[in-house]
């Protein structure tokens, strides 16, 4: 059979559309979607209304709010979704409290601050499953998070009251916005330092601890060794001497 | 005068004329057991029943081993195993204790008996033979007559523990320098811990932290961890405008990158609770704070030295790689550690 002319042109055409498309779809880069113009302006009236008098009718920053231009999606997802913002206070840190908004609110205020500025973006479902490999998370865990979060992720004192929040009940999209932004004074765990693999494999750890009972008993808190210290001082002293006690008493 | 001074009260001090008398054996107390007999069925029950007590532990402990058993694998069978066997046991033991004690309180006779101590001197008959024996072993041996292998006993028993000092010789390798030099070499490659993929200064964005080690650390054999303990390095990219460098130092950054040993210099924890905004450094063990944007100088806490920097740079394929090794020894201080 002759070959038509065309034929090489359409196969070229669709080698180029597959290979491009795939890549496209393999890479999870912090490029954002942008969201559709309806909720890019639903999140700028919501932007206006609740965040602009810190950061600025545009996003660029005020008195003490900081420029939200490149923050991306995966930030506003996460400060806004955690209920950290809108802010309260002026303490050390902000902390985690009540959301105020619903998710689809959330979404159109993290479409927007995506739109002023390309960020990471909020992160695919397919990292968030918790089904990758729990002892390599466990190695990184202990390596980029542990001394600040603990071992198993129940938090710890920084500098001057600040602190790490404990990670329990927070949600897999919540922990991998976190690596990938940096919220206040944690540091950014971008995709060449820990790949999205990586940051699912550390997803999947978190779970595996919340979801395992302690293998030694009571964890109490696991926060180390001065709780469970001072449970052995009280409890374990306190019973000897109760002992030592009833021993050197008379009988009636 | 005489009469003047008797007329005081020595009051609480000790009077010598007067020492204190023998108070003797405290009056015995009649306990209720011993009143009533309905008191004492009622503390036999009571003893039986922590006897009993201490059955029902040894079967609960029993009980657990089979119920739990340990299976490969499944940590949580082991915890349910250690701890129903272990309640179980502590249950029998104490029931044991608990019942013997009350017993030995409440029924065995309570009357408090004192009974003189011997004389601590042998009698003087007994005495003499044992200086009578020593004297003949004394002529049999000929310890004191034979001077020469009385002497070079002695010479033995001096010379016998000296090669258990000489021993301590041999504790460890002598340490040379090796406190003063780590892994780092000009143009090793600053690699991710625990992997030893090569870092691009590209790839350190503003705000982020990497954990480092040196290129070729993570295919180690021997001495890994001796390796790792001294060149563990933590890498930041900051501001530059937010960098306050020494100017003998300007060229050790890159654009903003800065590393720093991770090892802490008051005793060697691994200082790595890195604040994004104040470019505050916390040793998580002692509380000594370094700051980071400036040449990480102690801030807070027992630490006395900055940490050392390591000087960087980018080779031709964008990587960062070590000028040098560290100019100063990482970690704690030590005796000679200017020279």
């Amino acid at each position: 059979m002759r070959r038509r002319p065309w034929a090489a042109g359409l196969v070229v055409f669709l080698g180029l559309v597959l290979s491009g498309g795939g890549y496209a779809a393999a890479t999870n880069v912090v490029q954002a979607e942008t969201g559709s113009p309806a909720q890019v302006e639903e999140g700028r009236k919501l932007f206006l209304a609740n965040c602009a008098s810190c950061h600025g009718t545009n996003g660029e920053g005020a008195i003490g709010g900081p420029s939200l231009i490149g923050v991306g999606a995966a930030s506003v997802d996460f400060q806004v979704g955690t209920g950290r913002m809108p802010g309260q206070g002026s303490g050390p840190q902000l902390r985690a409290k009540p959301v105020q908004f619903t998710q689809e609110q959330i979404s159109a205020m993290a479409a927007y601050v995506a739109s002023l500025a390309p960020g990471p973006a909020i992160p695919d479902e397919e990292y968030l499953r918790g089904d990758g490999d729990a002892t390599h998370g466990g190695e990184l865990f202990r390596i980029n998070c542990a001394m600040c979060h603990n071992a198993v992720g129940a938090g710890g004192a920084l500098t001057e009251g600040k602190f790490a929040p404990s990670l329990a009940g927070s949600t897999a999209k919540h922990t991998y916005e976190a690596m990938v932004t940096g919220p206040q004074n944690m540091p950014v765990f971008n995709d060449a330092n820990l790949t999205p693999e990586d940051k699912k494999d550390i997803i999947t750890y978190l779970k595996y601890i919340e979801d395992n009972d302690s293998v030694a008993g009571f964890e109490l808190g696991s926060i180390g060794p001065v709780a469970e210290g001072l449970f052995t001082w009280i409890f374990g002293l306190g019973f000897i001497i109760a002992i030592t006690v009833w021993l050197g008493a008379k009988s009636n | 005068m005489s009469d003047i001074e008797k007329s005081y009260s020595p009051g609480l001090a000790t009077d010598i004329e007067k020492p204190i008398t023998n108070p003797g054996i405290e009056p015995h107390r009649i306990r209720m057991t011993d009143k009533s007999e309905k008191h004492a069925r009622t503390a036999e029950k009571q003893i039986a029943v922590m006897f009993g007590v201490s059955v029902v532990g040894a079967i609960i402990a029993i009980w657990g081993f089979f119920a739990f058993p340990i299976v490969d694998g499944d940590l949580s069978a082991t915890r349910n195993n250690s701890l129903w066997m272990g309640l179980g046991m502590a249950l029998s033991m104490f029931g044991i204790g608990f019942g013997a004690v009350h017993w030995a309180k409440t029924l065995m006779p309570d009357n408090e008996v004192s009974e003189m101590r011997h004389q601590a001197r042998s009698s003087d008959e007994t005495r003499a033979q044992a200086l009578e024996i020593v004297k003949l072993a004394d002529g049999e041996s000929g310890f004191s007559r034979r001077k020469l292998i009385r002497r070079s006993m002695y010479g033995a028993l001096a010379f016998f523990p000296i090669p258990a000092i000489i021993i301590f010789g041999d504790l460890g390798p002598v340490v040379g320098d090796t406190l003063k030099h780590t892994m780092w070499k000009p143009g090793t490659r600053l690699t991710k811990d625990p992997t030893g993929i090569p870092i691009k200064a590209s790839d350190v964005t503003i705000g982020s932290v990497f954990h480092v080690i040196p290129e070729g650390l993570s295919e180690m054999e021997e001495h890994k961890l001796e390796e790792k303990a001294k060149s563990a390095v933590l890498l930041v990219r900051v501001n530059p405008s937010d960098l306050n460098e020494d100017p003998a130092k300007a060229d050790w950054s890159y654009q903003g990158i800065v590393a720093y040993s991770k090892i802490c210099t008051h005793v060697g924890c691994p200082v790595a609770l890195y604040e994004q905004h104040t470019h505050h450094l916390l040793c998580p063990c002692h509380q000594s704070t370094f700051d980071l944007a400036n040449h990480c100088e102690v801030v807070f806490g027992p630490a006395s030295r900055p940490l050392p920097q390591l000087p960087i740079a980018v080779d031709a394929e964008g990587y960062l790689i070590a000028q040098s090794d560290f100019l100063e020894p990482v970690g704690p201080s030590f005796w000679d550690i200017r020279k």
